[in-house]
């Protein structure tokens, strides 16, 4: 167990290294000197000589990159040349939003895909199975960018419901429960995409498990339905769905970018994307290396828990 | 679900069973008319997409505007079937690039192993750690001015990791089977075997996942069009056109429903055909 966890540490720090380069590297894909596009109008040379302080510009590139990566482990983020904010600031009243936001989707979707997947996997092919397998494989289909137009549509334009629509977002401190109203149909949306994925991972587990002999075994001691479910079937069916929900957090992203980019909801995602049309591109490439960082600790934490759950896998 | 193993097959009828279903041919005839739209749109009889009429703006749906007008009075009809062009192209051609260089060496690592595969296989999991999504975005905003054809290449290039893994596994479960060895055992080459033996048995997999895998491309292109980072408008693409519709909401609904069906019966007939394929050659997920 404890060789297992070491062993996933030193890959997600391998992965972490891979990805600190590739963000990196990003400020040299830009057209001509990086220095005058990242500076933009205030091309002062005073501007310009901050800059080529804090990204070593003179020095050679693996130079460049140890100033980086060490400004970054240090916490020094430095400020923005567009904004003249602080990087580091600007991410950490970001940040809580999207977590706010993917937790709210995640209780959601697992909420409801749970249950769900255990009703149609107790009659497979019966009518309820039929009609949530018909309907999540067209919700597979519908994008979550169409999802939140639509919602939007119905909700705060033609119902008028106060908090829902765009630029309404409030902070969970000012009032909790309009955050929490203006954080509903993102999550909502969020939710859709994860709970179709959940549902039919769940359920064509549990469709195998429940054929097992332990079930039946479980059955002929005269248990009841609920128990066997929860008690025997569930955390046997549940290591892929463990892997998905690792997976999925990358196909949440995007969604959560799309849904805080159409209602201006301040997260990292309209940040980021705010960020690209202002060409703050020193922000863009913190964002980046955060969210990627982010998934993949995410990711680690959902192997982890599949190991939990079944201790075999740490064993092979 | 049957108590006795095989007895499914047994009472199933073998022709019932491979048969693909009308809803199978009707999602292909849709995906066709597309793509034929699409190839063909500067010749069809549609309006301009681009030429706005200020005296018919926002109009509905009549006889000569089959979609109706958007706000600047331009004909969404003939907007939504050049849109397809962008997501079609980008779909299509990231799949190229992404199979074609992800699926040859996915098979050449199952067929050799030894170092050869695991050294690519741990760089490609390396890969797939990272959240493509960012970095598609990232390279994207970086990478200006953007184009479709950047557009492809980021996406492709993204998506081999994917393409690798899916082919190495599927030619894993052939690679051991009898008749590989028998064919060894013969004396036939490592091309033959590759093109002849390996390639057909792998076919039916990589066409259903090509399938699913352009969908999700169109998806992503729809997602990077709405956040303004895909195409330049004003050529249109679904994903802009939903983009641009949303600040006219309230006024003209017409304008995001149109692009927004035409998207997801798009990606709908795709991720049918891609499933129905691959529950008709008997892949299950559990294999991949």
């Amino acid at each position: 167990m404890l060789k297992y966890v070491a062993r996933r540490l030193s890959i997600m720090v391998g992965i972490v290294f891979v990805i600190s380069i590739g963000s990196f590297y990003l400020l040299h894909l830009l057209p001509g000197d990086p220095a005058s596009v990242i500076l933009g109008l205030g091309n002062t040379p005073a501007a310009r000589a901050a800059l080529y302080h804090q990204l070593g510009l003179d020095k050679p590139v693996y130079d460049q990159y140890f100033i980086w990566i060490g400004h970054i482990l240090s916490g020094h983020l430095g400020d923005s040349f567009i904004s003249h904010t602080s990087i580091a600031s600007t991410i950490r009243a970001a940040l809580p939003i999207d977590l706010e936001l993917i937790g709210l989707s995640q209780v959601l979707a697992f909420g409801v895909a749970i249950p769900m997947a255990m009703r149609s996997a107790r009659k497979p092919d019966g009518a309820l199975d039929r009609l949530l397998g018909a309907g999540s494989f067209t919700l597979l289909s519908i994008p979550p960018f169409i999802i939140i137009v639509l919602l939007v549509l119905l909700f705060s334009i033609k119902w008028g419901i106060p908090n829902t629509g765009p630029a309404s977002y409030v902070s969970f401190t000012t009032d909790w429960i309009a955050n929490l109203e203006s954080l509903a149909l993102p999550a909502f949306t969020l939710a859709i995409g994860s709970f179709v994925v959940y549902y039919r991972v769940l359920r064509s587990d549990l469709i195998s498990t429940l054929q097992e002999e332990f079930i039946t075994m479980a059955r002929s001691k005269g248990l009841s339905q609920r128990r066997i479910m929860w008690i025997h079937a569930f955390r046997p069916s549940s290591v892929a769905l463990c892997g998905t929900a690792g997976v999925n957090i990358g196909g949440l992203l995007a969604g959560g970018f799309v849904v805080q980019y159409l209602l201006q909801i301040p997260g990292l995602g309209y940040t980021l994307i705010a960020a690209i049309n202002t060409s703050d591109y020193l922000l863009v490439q913190d964002i980046v290396l955060v969210v990627s960082v982010g998934v993949v600790l995410i990711n680690f934490f959902f192997d982890f828990t599949v190991n939990l759950i079944d201790p075999r896998i740490s064993r092979e | 679900m049957s108590e006795i193993a095989g007895a499914e097959l047994l009472f199933e009828d073998p022709v019932k069973r491979d048969r693909l279903g009308p809803l199978f041919w009707i999602c292909l005839g849709w995906l066709g008319l597309n793509v034929f739209g699409a190839i063909f749109a500067n010749v069809l009889p549609l309006h301009d997409p681009l030429y706005g009429d200020f005296n018919t703006i926002n109009a509905h749906p009549s006889l000569h505007h089959l979609f109706g007008t958007d706000d600047l009075g331009r004909d969404i009809f003939s907007r939504v079937v050049y849109g397809s062009r962008i997501s079609i192209a980008v779909g299509t051609g990231a799949m190229v690039i992404g199979f074609g260089v992800g699926a040859p060496l996915g098979m050449l690592a199952a067929y050799r192993r030894g170092r050869f595969d695991s050294i690519l296989t741990a760089f490609m999991y390396i890969l797939l750690a990272f959240p493509a999504i960012v970095a598609v975005i990232a390279v994207l905003s970086f990478w200006t001015p953007r184009s479709m054809f950047k557009i492809i290449i980021v996406i492709g290039l993204a998506s081999i990791p994917l393409v690798y893994r899916v082919i190495r596994t599927a030619t894993m479960a052939v690679a051991t089977k009898d008749y590989i060895v028998a064919a060894k055992v013969q004396g036939a080459t490592d091309r033959r075997i590759l093109m002849k033996e390996l390639l057909p048995n792998i076919a039916p997999i990589g066409i259903s996942f090509l399938l699913i895998g352009i969908a999700t491309v169109v998806t992503l292109e729809g997602a990077l069009a709405f956040l303004g980072l895909s195409v330049n408008p004003p050529t249109p693409s679904w994903g802009n056109m939903i983009n641009e519709a949303r600040t006219v909401l309230a006024q003209n609904p017409w304008l995001v429903f149109f692009p927004s069906l035409a998207l997801c019966l798009f990606l709908l007939c795709l991720n049918f055909i891609g499933d129905r394929l691959r529950s008709h050659f008997d892949v299950t997920e559990a294999k991949l």
